[in-house]
């Protein structure tokens, strides 16, 4: 298999830094649009739920925050395998500034589900719900391969072991999904991925579509951010990032 | 693609492989633990056992719920319309319980098959709509009856 030459660019750190630091804001104007505009549909536009009056507002936060937690294992998984197989550094360095945002939106999604909980169901928490039971089982995923890392101190073994467990986990993520399916649980089934079409009225289902793009787009502006730290931390001893120190004012 | 990276696709996909296999396995033998409740037509079937505690769950028969006079005990039947199991339950309600909505409840059968309910949580279902639609689609089910 020869990989296009455009690929190879993806491997070199300068170029990656550059690209991210000239995506950074774009992505992140984006994201700010999106979620002020889903903010707004959501706690204005959108009519209060014929049974849940209100409280179900905080759907705009949970299903977005649950949709990126998921979604950034995924990535996570994808750029372990990568960094794995090809011993690609910038592969393990997307997957290292992954796991602590994919953390924090993985505990938003069980916090705001706790809060939803107590009014809707009359609990916060029940530990033997399958699907609070795998979500929580992403954080320590999550944690667990930051913790792994922080277990080695030379970083190319930290990054070969950790991808393992990164790859692993991504078991988890279809079960969290299908959780609600293949067993009963407290937690409703899927209310827009089902095959005969959403359960939720327009004017409610379009906030949220808006607010799950804006939350996408915060998550990989927090990456790209992310990812440019971690690639300094990496190259600290290059000539092309002294270059660029030098270069830059103050 | 060189001879190493070939070995190491393979080594991570045989790991992920065999992780997928014993989750497979895994969840299948604890089919019955991942349950978050039973419902009446596996409680008629046996597959509680002898559990002594555990959640009975399904919805709250129309017309079904009866309040006792000066307490906060409850009586309402628990169906998923092929067979349903009667409950008994002291205590607050959650603002969700309602007639023909879902319901979970944790407690333990007496001999004469009553359920006697320690904890009542409302399950939400997967639909959502405003106040008008909802009330368009009862006028529509009724127009539907006569």
């Amino acid at each position: 298999m020869k990989l296009p030459r455009w690929f190879h660019r993806f491997g070199s750190p300068p170029w990656v830094y550059g690209l991210a630091g000239a995506l950074g804001p774009w992505i992140g104007g984006i994201a700010i649009v999106l979620i002020a505009a889903g903010t707004f549909g959501g706690l204005v536009l959108a009519p209060p739920d014929y049974l849940q009056g209100d409280s179900f507002r905080i759907i705009y936060i949970h299903v977005p925050s649950a949709y990126v937690s998921m979604m950034a294992y995924v990535i996570l998984a994808v750029a372990a395998a990568i960094g794995f197989i090809w011993r690609l550094k910038l592969a393990h360095a997307a997957a290292v500034s992954i796991a602590p945002i994919g953390a924090s939106f993985t505990f938003l999604a069980l916090a705001t589900g706790a809060i939803w909980g107590k009014p809707t169901w009359g609990t916060f928490w029940q530990w033997t719900d399958p699907r609070i039971m795998f979500e929580l089982l992403l954080l320590f995923l999550y944690l667990g391969y930051m913790a792994l890392r922080a277990a080695f101190e030379d970083r190319d073994k930290a990054d070969r072991v950790s991808a393992i467990l990164g790859v692993v986990g991504v078991v988890n993520v279809p079960i969290i999904h299908y959780s609600v399916i293949w067993w009963n649980s407290l937690h409703q089934g899927p209310t827009i991925s089902r095959l005969d079409g959403p359960t939720i009225t327009t004017d409610m289902l379009v906030p949220l579509l808006v607010m799950i793009l804006g939350f996408t787009f915060f998550f990989f502006w927090l990456l790209l951010s992310r990812l440019q730290g971690e690639i300094v931390e990496r190259e600290q001893a290059t000539r092309w990032l002294r270059e660029l120190v030098e270069e830059s004012p103050g | 693609m060189t001879p190493t990276r070939r070995r190491r696709l393979l080594l991570i996909g045989v790991v992920l492989a065999g992780v997928v296999v014993s989750a497979v396995l895994a969840l299948r033998a604890f089919q019955l633990n991942l349950q978050y409740f039973f419902s009446p037509t596996q409680v008629a079937e046996g597959e509680v056992g002898d559990a002594r505690a555990f959640r009975l769950g399904g919805m709250v028969l129309e017309d079904s719920v009866e309040r006792a006079e000066g307490s906060l005990t409850v009586n309402f039947i628990v169906t998923d319309y092929l067979h349903s199991v009667p409950v008994s339950y002291t205590g607050v309600l959650p603002d969700l319980f309602q007639e023909g909505k879902g319901v979970v409840t944790l407690g333990r059968m007496d001999p004469s098959g009553h359920f006697v309910a320690e904890e009542v949580l409302a399950k939400h279902d997967e639909n959502y709509m405003p106040p008008e639609v909802a009330e368009a689609l009862e006028q529509a089910r009724e127009r539907e009856q006569l």
